[in-house]
Order: structure tokens, then sequence, then C-alpha cells
């Protein structure tokens, strides 16, 4: 399955399911981050209820230093 | 004390976490400065380079009240967006409303900060828009529900210091919300200078981050406020043209 992660086209494997697959798949399960799936923002507890599906669009983001 | 809100912070002093030599250099002056609020941004992680470390592994996050900004969005839309992505972390309800209207001197789209302050407000969240200084659009913000104003003393980064004091006096006095004075601060003069004009905080980051000596810039911050403080409540004594000499005249036997 085909995703786009952050802009960039991700080949994923069948057993990556749903965000929280994703999440440990990209070995970023410690990282204090935030998933938007499909435009939409998703809270913590629903990342492994959200499923992922051919040509999705996921945006995973977090705090970086700012003014 | 300072209320925004429903928060409460005895310090006065708001610092960004932008653009510090690295992050322990960066930890030491949040140590300093004893500021209970850190601004931060909102980007894309790097997910191919997953060890990269981030500044929030480095510091108790519990101890900080989290203020994310929205720079990068150019207009309401995208501001809500970034507001949101923040707030679904699940560390904070309050952020910075920054929408940037011009690339060269970054001053705040007027219309644009209105708009994200009405709909942030109405999403329940607390509202502090960074603002250029000018009154009116300040109280229009307070009429939209923000729960401070944050008018810039000159343009971001740029430390120039507050160049246009009667423009952020009138602010200041006809404000019933807390005025933050966010961006230009240069100096410690400068931050002492807002909070001596009665602004109700400060909000700096290139002015430390960017200093020779960070941490001691820090702490120096945290005591100009506090001093600009206490002046305001102090209240100054008038300028008068001419000299008042503050030595008795009566009683002098020298020369006499």
């Amino acid at each position: 399955m085909k995703i786009t992660v952050n802009g960039n086209g991700l080949e994923i494997q069948e057993e990556v399911k749903h965000i929280k697959g994703l999440i440990d798949f990209l070995e970023l399960e410690d990282k204090p981050l935030i998933i938007e799936h499909n435009q939409q923002i998703l809270q913590k507890e629903e990342h492994e209820r959200a499923v992922l599906e051919n040509g999705d669009k996921v945006e995973i983001v977090h705090f970086v230093g700012g003014g | 004390m300072l209320k925004v809100g429903n928060y409460q912070f005895k310090s006065r002093l708001f610092l960004g976490t932008g653009k510090y030599p690295d992050f322990d250099i960066q930890k030491q002056a949040v140590d300093k400065s004893e500021t209970e609020v850190l601004t931060f941004s909102v980007r894309r992680m790097n997910i191919y380079d997953p060890s990269l470390p981030n500044f929030l592994e480095k510091i108790d996050v519990n101890r900080y009240t989290f203020l994310p900004n929205t720079a990068g969005a150019k207009d309401a839309k995208e501001a809500v967006r970034i507001a949101k992505l923040a707030a679904a972390s699940g560390r904070c309800d309050m952020v910075k409303v920054e929408i940037i209207g011009c690339d060269k001197t970054l001053l705040p789209d007027p219309i644009e900060t209105l708009k994200a302050t009405k709909e942030l407000v109405a999403e329940g969240f607390t509202v502090l828009p960074y603002t250029s200084d000018d009154v009116v659009l300040a109280k229009k913000l307070e009429e939209a529900g923000a729960h401070a104003v944050m008018p810039g003393a000159s343009p971001i980064g740029s430390g120039q210091g507050i160049i246009n004091p009667l423009n952020l006096s009138f602010i200041i006095e006809q404000s019933s919300v807390p005025v933050i004075v966010d961006a230009g601060i240069g100096s410690p003069a400068d931050a002492a200078y807002a909070m001596e004009m009665g602004a109700d905080g400060v909000l700096l980051n290139t002015a430390v981050s960017g200093a020779g000596d960070p941490v001691k810039m820090a702490e120096a911050m945290k005591y100009a406020v506090e001093a600009g403080r206490l002046g305001y409540e102090a209240g100054r004594i008038p300028k008068k043209d001419y000299a008042v000499a503050s030595s008795p005249e009566e009683g002098i036997s020298v020369g006499n």
C-alpha cells in the first residue's frame, strides 16, 4: 500500500494496518508527536482505530523551537 | 500574579525556544529565566531520522505551560489548524496566534489575526494574538474574546526595542486584558521599559538565544522584568524641567 507521509510517498507493508502501526513501523512510538490523518487531527487514543488505506495522507508533526 | 484566562503565573517573562546554540545552554537559560511559559512552533517531524533530539526531551515538561504559536500560517484557516494540532498533543489549550502578513517585516496580518482569534475563542482555546501596536485592533481583539493581546515592540528578531512607546501606551491604558509585549525586545533595558510602562508581561526569544551568553542574558531578563514591574507598581516621579535638590537647604553650617 502506498501512502503519503509529510508530503513524501511511502510504501508500507500489509501488516501496517492503522496509524499506531505506522508509528511503530517508523519507530516513533516514544516520540511526542501529533498526527493528522486525511486532514483529520487524531487524539492519541484514536491512533489504533484510524485504519490506513491506499492513497491516505498522513502528517506527523511535533513541537520545535519557536518564539 | 499575571492572570491569562484561567492561568496564573508568578513570572511575567514568557520565553521562546528558538535558535539557541545547543540544548544544554537552552535548558540553563530557561532555568535562569524562571519563566513558567515556553513558546513552541509546530512542524513536520523528520520521520527518517527519529533519533534527532527534541528540546522537550531535555526539560521537565510538567513545570511549564506551553504556548504554541501558529507561525507558518498565512491565514486564519491555517492558524486554526496549527492550533488544533498543538492542542492534540494534550499539553496545552493556550495558543499564540501568529499570522504573518508581510515576509520582509514579519508584521502580522491584522484581518486574519482577528478572524483566527474569534474562531479559536469559539473553540475554547486560551488565545493570545500577536498583533501590531494598534490600539483599535487591540480593542477589536479583546472584543473578539482574546485572553491577552501581544503587541510587537518592533519587528520580530530585530532587537530594536520599543520603537513606538506612545502606541504601546495607548494599548496598555485601554486594554482590560493583559498586554504582553512580544517581539523586538533586544536588551534588558527594553524589557524593563515595557514593564515600567505598565505592560503585564514580556515575551522574548532572540534577545536571549542570540545573546553572547544566553544563560546570563536569561537571568538579566528575569531581573529586568521584575525591576520594571516593581517600578511600575511603585510609581515613578514626574519629570521636571529644572533641578530639585535632594539634600535639605536648611541648617547649612558649611561656609558660614
